[in-house]
Parts: structure tokens; C-alpha cells; sequence
């Protein structure tokens, strides 16, 4: 392992290390999700039967969770792109993160029902 | 120590150092590690630009798919094969779909690529981690591409 692990720590550095533990997470899911889509290939029950695994409260929970993974990945990737290439990026780094977990947070309350809509009918039929 | 505008402290040769320091290589130096010989082609500035340039259609195609599956007609709920057939019937979402999956995957595994660099440090662990990844990658594109230019609606 390195001497050191801890950069410089605040908001550039932890900014960075929910962009990577984001990113890793994305890719694995991404990889499981081409393999489950290819059972259209095998026949619409195969599909279906994996699709219905989605369905269930705890998959659909981490449904939620992708996509809080992905929109906090989508939100603070343009925010490094502005970092790179906007000559002011550097300078507004830190109101920028702070815009992309205002920005994170609204639309995550907005995702919070339609995502979740069939585990909270299931809760409270 | 001089230390710069920004607050950098510039490590100097009077700067007193021991043997355990944890001593930051300049980003270009050659050290024992890297090949003598410059590389003809930018690769690494090229996967820069790549997560850039991807990152920003990524956006748009991803969470568009994500409005479509999970929050549209009922989110997660009416996602069955005749949804699939139905939506794969159009050029349109077959080129979406192709789309995402080649950016997202050469996207990724770029990332991934960073993280084994990164974190890797012995050689065969380095060499081994890529060659998993690399494979993974192309089986994964090309299982995908297939399905959706081999794509069934009347299958079984």
C-alpha cells in the first residue's frame, strides 16, 4: 500500500473518492445488466423470470441506490469537465460540488416515489 | 521551503526529509519503472478526452434510459419482453441502446483501468486484474451488440 491514503481531504478529495466508489459500482452493475438483458435471446420466460427479481422491495431499494450512484457520477462528472475546461473551474471547484449535491439531493426526492412506487404500493396496500 | 500562492509547499533540497517520507514523484519524471522511450501515439491524453467527450453523451443517453425504465408508466413495473420487443422495433432505441452500451462500457473500463493502476502495485497483479477486464469488456460489448441486432420478438 501507499505511505499515505489521505490526500488532501475536504471537498476535492472526497469529491473524487464518491466519483471512483460510484463509478466501480456502476461498472459491475452495468456488466450484470448486459447479462440479464441477453436473455431475450433465450426465450421471454427466461427474461421475465430475472426481470421479476427487479420487482422485489429489496432490488427495487437498490434501484434507488444506482441511481443515486449515477446521478451523483453523471452530476460531478460535469463538474470535472468544467474544473478542465473552464478557466474559473478550478477557482469555483467547491460551490460547484455544493451545486451538484443541491441539484443531487432534489432530484433524488423527485426519483424517490416513481422509482420506489412498486415497493411503497407493496408497504402500503 | 518556499511555499507557493495557493499554499503548495515546494519540496526542496534543504527540506528535511527521512527515509520513510512519502516522496511525490513529478508527473512526467522517468524512473526506473517507465520505458525509456516516448510512446508515438498520446494514448493516455486520448483516454482523458475520451471519459470526457463520452462522460457529457453519457449523460443524455443514460439518464434518458433511466426516466424510461424507472420512472415513466410505472417505473420498474411494466418492464417485461414485450416491452423490450416493443421498444426495440424502432431503429431509433436500438441505435440509443447500442450507443450507450459501447460508450458506457469503454467508459468504464477506462475507470476501471485508473483504479487498477492506481491501487495494483505489483506487476503480475497489474497485468493479470487488466486481462480480466479486457476480457470481460469485449465479452460483454459483443454479447450485447449481438442481442440487439439478433433481437427476437418472436422467439420461442
Amino acid at each position: 500500500m501507499p505511505a499515505g491514503t489521505l490526500y488532501r481531504g475536504r471537498e476535492g478529495m472526497w469529491s473524487w473518492v464518491a466519483h471512483r466508489v460510484t463509478g466501480v459500482l456502476i461498472f459491475f452493475f452495468l456488466f450484470a445488466h448486459v447479462l440479464d438483458t441477453a436473455l431475450v435471446r433465450v426465450s421471454p420466460q427466461a427474461y421475465n423470470s430475472v426481470i421479476a427479481t427487479y420487482k422485489t422491495p429489496l432490488v427495487n431499494l437498490m434501484e434507488y441506490g444506482l441511481t443515486a450512484a449515477i446521478l451523483f457520477h453523471a452530476l460531478n462528472g460535469l463538474r470535472v469537465i468544467a474544473v478542465d475546461f473552464w478557466a474559473k473551474g478550478p477557482k469555483y471547484q467547491r460551490q460547484m460540488l455544493w451545486t451538484v449535491v443541491t441539484v443531487w439531493v432534489l432530484l433524488m426526492a423527485g426519483a424517490f416515489y416513481p422509482v420506489l412506487q412498486e415497493t411503497l404500493q407493496w408497504l402500503f396496500s | 521551503m518556499a511555499t507557493d500562492s495557493i499554499g503548495n509547499v515546494e519540496l526542496t533540497d534543504s527540506t528535511p526529509t527521512d527515509a520513510t517520507a512519502f516522496l511525490i514523484e513529478p508527473p512526467r519524471k522517468r524512473t526506473k519503472t517507465t520505458s525509456g522511450r516516448r510512446s508515438r501515439t498520446n494514448f493516455e491524453m486520448l483516454a482523458w478526452l475520451f471519459m470526457r467527450l463520452s462522460g457529457i453523451v453519457l449523460v443524455f443517453l443514460v439518464l434518458g434510459h433511466l426516466i424510461i425504465q424507472l420512472v415513466l408508466d410505472g417505473g420498474v413495473s411494466k418492464i417485461s419482453f414485450a416491452f423490450v420487443a416493443g421498444r426495440w422495433a424502432s431503429p431509433f432505441w436500438q441505435a440509443w441502446d447500442l450507443l450507450m452500451l459501447w460508450l458506457a462500457m469503454l467508459h468504464g473500463a477506462n475507470g476501471m483501468r485508473t483504479v487498477i493502476n492506481d491501487y495494483a502495485e505489483r506487476p503480475g497483479t497489474r497485468f493479470w486484474l487488466k486481462v480480466l477486464l479486457v476480457a470481460a469488456t469485449v465479452f460483454t460489448v459483443l454479447l450485447g451488440t449481438l442481442v440487439i441486432f439478433t433481437f427476437d420478438p418472436n422467439i420461442s
